[in-house]
């Protein structure tokens, strides 16, 4: 099964057989270092017959798995057109993140997926496009500028408003160039400058604010702290984007990926089944919740 | 009692690289918690070859000298001496790790915090003036940071091999901070309190006992001390509305653990508060 | 069909032969739900006194095997055991390989179930058996393996606890009903002493009324007709079998009704909207003064199904049982994300608890997850009451603000 590209119905997940714990041993095939304590790793599932129906769409993630260590949820980072290879940018934060830090070139570990709502960006062909990301949430959306570079026609006028607490923090910044070439507006701050900056500083907000758009034909898909993201839903309801053309990425506890565990509920909704991409008009309301 | 799951511990080499070294040292408490270890060994003796006991006075004479990779620390400060050996104790260890109830919260000693220490020297021995000892019975952590908590009295051996094959491989250890319930209800064990009225300090205390206490019909006495987020105050107050005396309440509470920060609130609240007949709820 | 008591001791052989055969059987003060060898097992004489935080079996003679309500167990302790292992992978000459699953384990046949048990399965059923919808959804294969091969003997309530409030959420009290949903492979009604011959009457041996809801109910029938006569329900037994529930229900409502007594109701009414519009009510903070965030609720809840995995290591390292264990979201962990958890109040939990069990729950698998069985009502600790929760908020909602999620 290969998604035609911008689909906004999700592949269901390829390694969902008749038992949903199972997984599939996938190589390390490349290691990056992002920024500090991240990793970017590039995998290849062993088993060609899987690899090759293994398909996912931009939004999606996979169930990571470390034998005795654990597993953990991480988005899907690269191009949906080439599915062979995976890439997981990491950052070093607990059992399994840490685990996957001590790993080199040629290790195996297992997976499970592709799991979750993708971002819309089918429903959202033939107008403009905001990506907003703080920090490591522009992981969970590259897989989608990737494939929005690929089919770049399809869209009006496309935006990246990347924010991070110093320039060393922002990710994939060898990759910028490439977007811009793709008609692709890549905008950056931080908020502590470093030597030799020159970007803005301040809040993706701030970027926000300023950016010239058309409500009508905008959507924004924004992923990044909880606190970040109300902030972004608060400031494009400033410019008249408002919750209804507003998607975000949460993120819970997870553990099963497939509704049954019960761990990351978040209101009514489960977040691996009915996210990790919720529409903002969905969640607004429970998002303002304290400890919900 | 520091919470039993750092964010991040400072983990001993890889196996692959070179075994831990590890030591294991006794303060004011009865030794059973090291009888633990020996008895972990026994069932698993090739722990013996995945670390290296290289200071452990209970099992041997043999002393290599420190730094250490783990130290596992028995029992509670009870005098200067002890307060100043620990903080040489953590300045040698890279990950310390209290064991047992004495050393994570001051064990069945620290009752003598809430008495005059002088009394009870005279009371005790001959000789007073050759006793020098602090006021106070205090857990590790209220003098030198410490890693990881082992809760227990004495501390379990599946959750002392868990710890070690956690800190050996390198991620952190999973220790259970639920109440004695879930592991009443995960072993389908009657709830003593409900179906017999034995007042149970269960709901309130962490689990990692197997629920040994609840399985032979008798009330959990808290020996893993407070579980993530305890109510004794809740609990004892429907104790004492289903007609238990206040004063075994309060024997319950200065237990094991009763120095242990929760319990030691309630057993002040129990021994301050007028007695008053609450309402069944 | 009339099965007397040699008929029920031949039941339990019957099964044996096939199955695992549990039932429910008086251990350490409480009717528990074990292993049966024989009908001699069943807590005959024995009847359970329930209300909050309270539970105590009373000596009855008259009580006939099945006249207790409902213990700490249910169906869930066999069906989603409280640890089982998912997945084991082996580390050999370096690379970790993950291995067969465990062989496939008895098949279970369960003696004695009510109304709320089997409205518990059916609930449970959605969770773990829900498929693939083409939106992520699994089956639980472990679960569905051991749901294929149970066999259900239900049996219908002759009384209920003061805790007891399945007539005001549809699970209850009869046992079977084909409109819910809620079947089994054989249906008992107990209709007490039958008349001994000739001499007092309802002197004589017990006499259960039994419906056949299955081909494999009907085969075990005929196994134990080849051993002992059994002969049809004549149509008073089977009109008296039928008012069983009707009576129960009838006695349940009016009882509820009466002032101060001792029954139980959940107002069901739009309690998805009440309490989804209610999520910063006074009462979560309220009832946080008293809950214990013990956890007893979730894990004796027939229905409760969040679990989370462990990894079970030997000290080798080469060697990994993957172990799924019940989780609550009254404990910490729940919610734990980088280091800390999101509901780190207890107010927070129990309002996830209850929203979920009677609101979150109809999103997710078009039902309630409550069964009116009153189990976390009983073994809470304290005697938090589930139905005075809802009720004090529906006394008092915050002024509506608009629709919920």
């Amino acid at each position: 099964m290969n998604p035609s590209p911008l689909t906004t119905r999700r592949p269901g997940p390829t390694t969902l057989s008749a038992d949903p714990w199972q997984t599939h041993a996938g190589s390390i095939v490349a290691i990056r270092d992002e920024t500090p304590g991240v990793r970017s790793y590039d995998l290849s599932i062993v088993d060609a017959a899987v690899r090759a129906r293994y398909a996912f769409a931009p939004g999606q993630f996979n169930m990571l798995y470390l034998p005795g260590i654990g597993e953990a949820a991480i988005s899907i980072s690269s191009d949906p057109a080439t599915p062979q290879l995976l890439t997981h940018t990491v950052r070093a934060v607990g059992n399994v993140t840490d685990a996957l830090a001590k790993l080199v070139v040629g290790d195996r570990i297992f997976l499970r997926g592709p799991y979750g709502k993708p971002w819309p960006l089918g429903d959202l062909a033939g107008g403009d496009l905001i990506f907003v990301a703080g920090g490591l949430g522009l992981a969970s959306q590259r897989a989608a500028i990737l494939d929005v570079a690929r089919h770049r026609d399809r869209f009006g006028r496309v935006t990246i408003l990347h924010g991070a607490k110093t320039p060393s923090g922002l990710l994939y910044p060898s990759e910028y160039a490439a977007w811009r070439e793709a008609g692709i507006d890549v905008d950056c701050t931080v908020d502590a400058p470093e030597a030799g900056w020159t970007g803005s500083v301040g809040l993706v907000t701030d970027l926000l604010a300023q950016l010239p758009l058309e409500p009508g034909r905008s959507g924004l898909l924004c992923c990044g702290p909880d606190p970040m993201m109300a902030g972004v839903a608060t400031g494009a309801a400033k410019r008249g984007l408002g919750p209804e053309a507003v998607w975000m990425s949460l993120e819970r506890n997870m553990s099963c990926a497939v509704g049954q565990c019960g761990l990351c509920q978040f209101g009514p909704f489960f977040v691996c089944l009915d996210g990790p991409v919720f529409r903002y008009d969905r969640i607004e309301k429970l998002l303002g919740v304290r400890c919900l | 009692m520091t919470n039993p799951l750092p964010a991040k511990i400072a983990v001993a080499a890889p196996a692959h690289v070179r075994r831990p070294r590890v030591a294991v040292y006794k303060f004011a408490s009865c030794d059973g918690c090291q009888l633990q270890f020996l008895a972990a060994i026994g069932k698993h003796p090739e722990l013996l070859s995945k670390v290296d006991f290289v200071h452990f006075l209970e099992a041997s004479r043999a002393v290599e000298p420190g730094p250490y990779d783990i130290g596992f620390v028995e029992g509670s400060v009870t005098t200067a001496h002890d307060a100043e050996r620990i903080r040489e104790i953590r300045r040698e260890c890279r990950t310390l790790v209290t064991i047992g109830a004495c050393a994570t919260s001051g064990g069945i000693q620290a009752l003598r915090n809430w008495g005059k220490i002088d009394e009870f020297v005279a009371a005790v021995y001959a000789s007073p003036a050759f006793i020098s000892t602090l006021a106070t019975s205090t857990a590790i952590a209220e003098h030198v940071p410490v890693d990881f908590e082992l809760r227990g009295c004495p501390i379990d051996t599946g959750q002392l091999v868990e710890i070690l094959t956690a800190l050996i491989v390198g991620r952190k250890p999973r220790v259970p901070s639920t109440s004695v319930c879930a592991e009443c209800k995960a072993e389908g064990v009657v709830c003593v309190a409900v179906a017999r009225g034995v007042p149970c300090l269960g709901p309130v205390t962490q689990a990692g006992c197997r629920a040994i206490c609840p399985a032979h019909g008798r009330g959990c006495f808290g020996c893993f001390g407070p579980s993530d987020t305890p109510n004794l105050v809740s609990l004892n107050l429907h104790y004492e509305a289903a007609g238990v005396p206040r004063d075994e309440l309060l024997r319950l509470v200065h237990g094991i653990n009763a120095w242990a920060p929760p319990f030691r609130a309630e057993a002040d609240r129990l021994a301050a508060a007028p007695h008053v007949k609450v309402a069944a709820p | 069909m009339i099965l007397g008591p040699e008929a029920l001791q031949r039941l339990i052989e019957v099964l044996a032969l096939e199955y695992r055969v549990i039932g429910p059987t008086v251990a350490d003060g409480a009717v528990v739900l074990r292993d049966l060898a024989s009908a001699d097992d069943l807590p005959t004489g024995w009847i359970d006194e329930q209300d909050g935080g309270h539970y105590r079996l009373q000596r009855d003679e008259s009580a006939g095997p099945f006249d207790h309500v409902v213990g700490p167990h249910s169906l869930k302790n066999f069906l989603f055991p409280p640890r089982e292992p998912i997945a084991r992978f082996e580390r050999v000459e370096g690379v970790w390989e993950e291995c067969a699953p465990a062989a496939p384990e008895r098949p279970l046949a369960v003696i004695g179930m009510r109304g709320c048990d089997l409205a518990a399965l059916a609930i449970q059923d959605r969770v773990f058996l829900r498929g693939d919808s083409g939106e992520g959804e699994a089956i639980d294969p472990a679960y569905q393996r051991r749901r294929n091969g149970l066999f259900l003997v239900a049996v219908d309530c002759r009384r209920a606890a003061a805790t007891c409030f399945c007539h005001s959420t549809g699970s209850g009290p009869a046992a079977c009903s084909a409109s819910a949903g809620r079947q089994a492979d054989l249906a008992l009604v107990d209709l007490g002493p039958g008349p001994a011959d000739g001499v007092a009457p309802c002197a004589g041996p017990r006499r259960y009324e039994c419906r056949i809801g299955s081909e494999r109910g009907a085969a075990v029938i005929d196994a134990i007709a080849a051993d002992l006569p059994l002969r049809p329900s004549p149509p008073e037994d089977v009109a008296a079998a039928e008012r069983v529930p009707v009576d129960l229900e009838r006695a349940m409502w009016a009882r509820e009704r009466s002032d101060g007594g001792p029954g139980r109701s959940l107002d069901m009414e739009n309690i998805r909207d009440l309490l989804y519009s209610n999520l910063e009510h006074p009462r979560w903070l309220e009832v946080a003064d008293r809950c214990l965030s013990c956890t007893n609720c979730t894990l004796v809840c027939p229905t409760c199904f969040c679990a989370s995995v462990t990894e079970v290591a030997d000290l080798s390292g080469d060697a990994v049982t993957r172990e799924r264990h019940w989780a609550s979201c009254f404990s910490l962990d729940h919610a734990r994300m980088h280091g800390t958890s999101v509901r780190h109040t207890t107010a927070s939990r129990y309002r996830q608890w209850l929203t979920h069990k009677l609101g979150g729950w109809i999103d997710q698998f078009g039902t309630s997850g409550c069964t009116g069985c009153g189990r976390c009502i009983t073994w809470c600790p304290v005697g938090i009451d589930l139905t005075a929760e809802v009720a004090a908020i529906r006394e008092t909602p915050a002024p509506s603000t608009g629709p919920t999620p």
